[in-house]
């Protein structure tokens, strides 16, 4: 089959008006899960599916595209939608932040400050941040609605109350707007202070949970915490082994079977910048 | 003062069966009810009436809020109602599992009304859970634990402790101690009477053991098939009962 | 003295469902008054309605007709028609009662039994204490019970025990069925001491005693069941 066969972007245009429309309300009430019907994308739930439909719904021919897996622009799942967007609408894509105008992730935020002209999609496995303690999705929407948001620090309390601290490093709650509290998809929660404030438009999909949420460029965003414990992002002892950066976030690796390790950004992209601009550990 | 709750005319069928009917009456500050009756004889579906949890089929409960206004539950917005079960009243369900969440601590599960409220410090919301542990004899070590550690009587106890950490002025109680061991229940009853006394509490109570009203409540509900067939203060009930029913009840009591 | 019970036509039958649904009529019309600083005993033949009398007084039974009205906060109220909550506020201030037989309720231990009238009135714990110590002491309740339940104690320990639960709060109308059965001489003294102390103090007080030496001692005049 040629790449021509199929519509831009590959959805029809009626499932991409329809998931748009889904998108301005997501807009309109920030933070607010919006159902949309999701549909059966060439990829397994797990791979982006939401991230994906959304991407598609919102890109146009004049978009460049960039696709990051955990920070990386060259993981199979970031590779693999990067092709498909290439094939399927043909729009150029990129591996640097600052040329993007469209930026789909999985469990990151890119570290180079994100402008007014971008957006960023995220992918979600579990939208619902009350799942963990409240399984039925009828008394979780009523919960939201009526703004019964003690639970989340339930959970919170429970963390400091067995590891002395909140142990929740990843999809870290906040309040968008001082209104919904809604989860950041699995981002580190070194991330979570990108998305207060953000000029870019944050678009949030979860193919599998048939939801679409947003914060809007400029939205307050607040971590949840309690006074005696505030919210604090990860810090690292040791600065990354290629770039020498100590702002970044670093990912682990093991660099042989001793055990021998070394911290490296986990943002390709920055970390490739700043070796391009000089720096060294 | 007016009364904190009040109850008119409250039925509830289901099709054609009924759950309960035509149930008036008035229950003041402090003051402790027994809706006592045999399996069936409609006093749970009452109990839910009148806490909220299912909408009568006809009939009002209006409630004193702790402002002074008087307002009736189905004329509340459900924020409103929601508010008030988890801050003004409490509920004591017989089956502790259905009332804690089992899947987090001891201290969480007291903290929670706390939290649900506002409170956002950890320290205080922690003491305030193993003060509260301490008031219905639960050594504060046991704050970390899960709810499943616990025996059957604890359970119970710390469902108490977190129903009444908001300082609830009105408290449901589905047969509170059923299904414990004899001497359990001794020590939970005296425990109930102690703190329903302390904080000045009104109860809505539950049962079918004539002992379990005799200890706690002051006043007493008989019903039969959906109905209310006498009240009275729990003392005339059980020493002067009007109703052949109430009659055959009270004079099945084994002696001991 | 002032008045403070005014009992008036007061009639009273017991339906027996459970047994064929035989009627047993106990009073038919009584009418009697009682003053504060008077005892009145109650007295008649066992079985004429001694005990019933002071349980229709407290709202324990319910009388069928006829009013009982009782002198509450510097007004009337009549047991018999009013509120159930109304009954409780009238018994936690201005009716005493007590019983033949100490109920014992596990583990609340006996000084914080004579305590509770007070405490339900509001007093502070600490006060309510110091009076319900003060009277078991003069009981003869040895101090090494005070804080234990009355469960394991012998049948005079707990009528005394609810003798000082009766006579803690000093209330203006005092019920006493048979406070002296059960209690040896030195104690019975000790209760007629009491009585004569709150009828000093105002109490207005009515009585069954199964003595008649200990009846006419403690009280002034008689209300006859025949």
């Amino acid at each position: 089959m040629t790449a021509q066969s199929y519509n831009f972007a590959y959805l029809n245009e009626q499932t991409k008006r329809m998931i748009r429309r889904a998108i301005l309300k997501a807009v309109a009430i920030p933070g607010y899960q919006v159902p949309f019907a999701s549909r059966e994308m060439p990829m397994p739930y797990g791979w982006g599916t939401g991230g994906v439909q959304v991407t598609a719904a919102i890109l146009t021919p004049d978009d460049t595209l960039k696709v990051i897996d955990q920070g990386a622009d060259d993981t199979t799942n970031a590779v693999s939608i990067r092709k498909f967007f290439e094939k399927t609408a043909g729009v150029p894509t990129t591996e640097r932040t600052g040329e993007a105008s469209i930026i789909q992730t999985r469990h990151r935020i890119p570290e180079k400050a994100l402008r007014d002209d971008q957006i960023i999609v995220f992918q979600v496995p579990i939208p619902e941040p009350l799942r963990f303690l409240e399984p039925r999705e009828t008394e979780t929407r009523k919960m939201h609605a009526l703004e019964e948001y003690g639970v989340m620090h339930v959970k919170l309390y429970e963390d400091i109350a067995r590891y002395g601290q909140i142990a929740t490093t990843y999809a870290y709650p906040a309040k968008v707007g001082d209104r919904y509290v809604f989860d950041p998809s699995p981002i580190p929660k070194f991330d979570n202070p990108k998305l207060d404030d953000c000029p870019a438009l944050q678009l949030f999909g979860a193919g599998r949970e048939k939801r679409i949420y947003a914060v809007p460029p400029h939205t307050k965003v607040k971590s949840l915490d309690f006074e005696d414990h505030p919210f604090e992002v990860q810090r690292w002892d040791e600065p990354c082994a290629i770039c020498g950066s100590r702002e970044s976030f670093l990912d682990e690796i093991v660099t042989d079977d001793k055990g021998s390790r070394m911290f490296v950004c986990s943002d390709t992209d920055y970390c490739a910048e700043r070796q391009r601009a000089g720096a060294r550990p | 003062m007016s009364p904190l709750l009040s109850a008119q005319g409250i039925g509830k069928t289901y099709g054609t069966r009924t759950g309960c009917r035509d149930i008036s009456f008035e229950l003041h500050a402090g003051e402790v009810l027994a809706i006592v009756g045999e399996s069936g004889s409609g006093k749970t579906t009452l109990l839910r009436c009148l806490s909220g949890h299912i909408e009568p089929t006809v009939g009002r409960v209006s409630y004193r809020m702790r402002d002074g206004r008087v307002l009736c539950l189905t004329d509340m917005s459900e924020a409103e109602r929601r508010l008030l079960m988890r801050t003004d009243w409490g509920f004591v369900h017989q089956d502790a599992r259905e009332g804690l969440r089992m899947g987090v601590s001891a201290g969480a599960n007291v903290g929670e009304r706390l939290m649900a409220v506002g409170a956002r410090h950890y320290g205080n919301i922690r003491a305030a859970a193993e003060d509260w542990l301490a008031r219905v004899e639960i050594p504060g070590e046991r704050v970390d634990d899960s709810p499943w550690a616990y025996s059957g009587g604890m359970r119970q106890r710390l469902q108490i402790a977190r129903n009444l950490v908001t300082e609830p002025r009105l408290v449901f109680m589905d047969e509170p101690t059923g299904g414990l061991d004899v001497s359990v229940q001794a020590r939970l009853l005296d425990l109930i009477r102690g703190l329903v006394r302390r904080l000045n509490l009104a109860a809505i109570v539950v049962t079918h053991d004539l002992a379990v009203a005799r200890l706690l409540s002051s006043r007493m509900m008989v019903m039969q098939q959906g109905q209310v067939i006498e009240t009275g203060l729990t003392d005339q009930v059980l020493e002067d009962p009007q109703a052949p029913y109430t009659q055959l009840l009270v004079s099945s009591v084994l002696q001991v | 003295m002032d008045t403070v019970l005014r009992i008036s036509g007061l009639q009273k039958s017991f339906t027996l469902h459970q047994q064929g649904g035989v009627t047993i009529p106990v009073f038919n019309g009584l009418t009697a008054s009682i003053s504060s600083g008077e005892a009145v005993a109650v007295t008649g033949p066992s079985g004429r309605g001694k005990s019933s009398l002071l349980k229709l007084v407290y709202g324990t039974y319910r009388a069928s007709h006829g009013a009982i009205e009782v002198r509450h906060e510097g007004s009337w109220k009549d047991i018999v028609s009013s509120a159930p909550h109304e009954v409780l506020e009238i018994r936690k201030k201005s009716i005493g009662y007590v019983t033949q037989f100490l109920r014992v309720i596990p583990r609340v231990p006996a000084e914080m039994i004579v305590a509770e009238p007070l405490l339900e009135r509001g007093m502070d714990e600490d006060k309510a204490l110091d009076r319900a110590r003060g009277l078991l002491s003069r009981l003869g309740i040895q101090e090494r019970l005070w804080h234990l339940s009355p469960m394991t104690f012998s049948g005079g320990e707990q009528q005394r025990v609810n003798i000082a639960r009766g006579f803690a709060a000093q209330f203006p109308i005092l019920l006493l069925d048979e406070p002296t059965a059960s209690l040896d001489a030195q104690n019975r003294e000790r209760v007629l001491d009491l009585i004569a102390e709150a009828r000093k103090g105002g109490s207005a007080i009515v009585a069954v005693f199964h003595d008649a030496a200990e009846r006419q001692r403690a009280c002034s005049r008689e209300i006859s069941l025949t």
